[in-house]
């Protein structure tokens, strides 16, 4: 098994996942099952071959990304219309739990 | 007046004759949607394709287009067609959740680009539809709201994550709707519903207001009754928008005209890595029958290798799972969605948020895909895989200096029973294998329907093109829509 509960609890500290005993558990048995079949992709023989980031960089003359805007100011969204969705806020700022401890 | 039309018939030109003509208003039109939907759709047990019903909105566009027929003006291309969304599309002022409860209560204050072109169009936007949560699955399984059923058969999926944009189509629920096709989302659906899905060019059709899942494999695309409703609608949303730099600046041909173009003489490369020993074989033979259908409408069939097939499911589970865990880190509670009442600290908000809200596919990959990108795994798996993803490319492209199109099954199989797959990831990932490769290549694809099975499950021809080339394999749906109408008749 490559995958073993002290590390799902590492990658579920990374990713900001609190993850019960029981999802833990799960977790490792789903991923180790997954990176069994993932483990195939070692077979191929990827020396001589540049990482594939964007479709872009294959897709040829069609999808050439065109120049960036001039740097202008443009409208955003204002300031009430982005709190609205918020879950708490003071009219100004996203309000959260205390970040710093006096 | 509206009581003469058949709902299930419906198509993008003959709904816009309706109301222009004035056998209907658009709004008496809607409104038997609705109808069609609150007996059909809502109650327990029923298909669950729609999430949300818009009815305010699609009000207000149906009277303006009424006000427009009614004074014997021409109706804009899509005037007076009513249309769903699948909800990973936002819409401005409209509930918008992406099949997740850590979205339960979002509005939106922007239109995604498709919808407002849509909608400039003149096409009326009925609702949004089910999916997998944030689009991830095969099956709509995954959705927080409850699973979609296959409206040919109730106690199958109708495929994922676009379940719900190929189930209303398929129930004539709507006309035609849109989905997101990632991996598979909205021809994997199509096939299974036996309803036309077309995953354009990566870049073909903006993104702008596409609740991101995986960034370098997310498309925008149509899922219609017909090839030709196929065409009208990408021809609507295609082309370059300013608020996404990855859509394409290429020019947006008329795809109407483009599919009456004769197919005799293109070339169709039959990949035989598609069609192993385990394909099931009632998909088999209706493949099958539908390139003798299109070899009789004169074009050439030739026999192919894209030797690297087998690693697009590895490869692809690697590059979207890591995209994911990258843009799904947003939603921590702070700014919008769900934020838990048990978090304390800063660090407990955000974990308990995600822990409570997110639904456990979603956490399987965010933690897949975190752990790839993580210190010491790098190179040997999200590396890896992008370089696999180069050669999967290089396999379609050696393949298409041959030949002008790729046909293959769409699905391994036709639908499958709800709950068979949802106790194992990897069985459910298999569900793609045939769809995988074109999202990683950023091909077009198109799954057009072929045939069925003995228990009268649709099964769906897949047919794929050179990027930026969706003419030629609408051209090719068009031509054996048509032939597979006439061999039946």
């Amino acid at each position: 098994m490559k995958i073993t509960q002290k590390d799902v609890e590492y990658v579920a500290a990374l990713a900001n996942l609190q993850l019960s005993p029981a999802e833990r558990e799960r977790m490792e048995k789903d991923l180790n099952s997954i990176l069994d079949y993932i483990d195939m992709l070692s077979e191929v023989d990827t020396s001589n071959v540049d990482p594939m980031a964007q479709v872009q960089s294959v897709s040829g003359n069609g999808s050439v990304t065109p120049p960036l805007r001039a740097d202008e100011l443009r409208p955003s969204l204002p300031r009430e219309v982005a709190l609205r969705n918020a879950p708490q806020s003071d009219g100004t700022f996203f309000r959260v739990p205390k970040v710093i401890e006096r | 007046m509206a009581d003469d039309l058949d709902l299930n018939l419906l198509t993008l030109s003959s709904a816009r004759i309706a109301v222009q003509e004035r056998q209907t208003t658009a709004v008496a039109l809607i409104e038997k949607f609705y109808e069609k939907i609150d007996s059909e759709d809502r109650k327990p047990g029923q298909t669950n394709a729609y999430l949300n019903l818009t009815r305010e909105r699609a009000i207000a566009q149906a009277q303006k287009l009424d006000r427009i027929a009614d004074a014997g003006d021409p109706l804009p291309p899509l005037g007076g067609v009513p249309i769903a969304v699948k909800d990973v599309i936002v819409t401005s002022g409209v509930r918008t959740t992406a099949g997740s409860k850590i979205l339960g209560d979002y509005i939106p204050p922007y239109d995604a680009t498709a919808v407002s072109r849509l909608e400039k169009a003149g096409a009326i936007i009925l609702g949004k539809l089910n999916c997998d949560e944030f689009a991830m699955g095969s099956s709509n399984e995954n959705s927080a709201w409850g699973p979609v059923r296959n409206p040919r058969d109730p106690s199958r999926v109708p495929g994922g994550s676009s379940g719900g944009s190929a189930a209303s189509v398929a129930a004539g629920t709507a006309v035609a709707s849109l989905g997101s096709d990632t991996g598979g989302s909205i021809r994997q659906p199509a096939a299974f519903c036996g309803v036309v899905g077309l995953m354009p060019t990566y870049g073909r059709i903006s993104r702008y207001g596409l609740i991101a899942f995986g960034s370098s494999l997310d498309h925008i695309g149509p899922l219609t009754k017909s090839v030709k409703d196929s065409a009208i609608l990408l021809r609507h949303m295609a082309g370059h928008d300013a608020m996404d730099t990855t859509s394409s600046i290429a020019e947006v041909p008329d795809y109407e005209q483009e599919i009456g173009k004769p197919v005799r003489g293109l070339r169709i490369g039959v990949p035989k890595e598609y069609f192993p020993a385990a394909l099931d074989s009632a998909v088999g033979a209706a493949v099958q029958s539908g390139i003798d259908l299109l070899a009789k409408a004169g074009c050439e069939v030739k026999s192919i290798s894209l030797p690297h097939t087998k690693y697009a499911i590895p490869a692809y589970y690697i590059i979207a799972t890591a995209e994911a865990s990258s843009n799904l880190a947003r939603y921590d509670g702070a700014r919008y969605g769900y934020r838990s009442r048990n978090g304390k600290t800063l660090s407990d908000m955000y974990r308990l948020s995600r822990e409570e809200a997110f639904g456990p596919e979603v956490k399987r990959r965010i933690m897949l895909g975190t752990y790839a990108l993580s210190a010491g795994y790098y190179d040997a798996y999200y590396l890896k895989a992008q370089k696999v993803r180069a050669l999967i490319a290089r396999d379609f492209f050696e393949a298409f200096k041959e030949v002008d199109a790729i046909v293959t099954p769409t699905t391994p199989s036709p639908a499958f029973k709800i709950g068979e797959k949802s106790d194992d990831p990897l069985a459910m990932y298999l569900a793609d294998i045939f769809t995988v490769t074109a999202s990683l290549a950023g091909i077009p694809g198109i799954s057009v329907p072929c045939g069925e099975s003995a228990n009268g499950l649709p099964i769906g021809m897949q047919v794929l093109g050179r990027h930026f080339e969706e003419g030629t394999i609408l051209r090719l749906g068009h031509a054996f829509e048509h032939a597979r109408a006439t061999s039946l008749a």
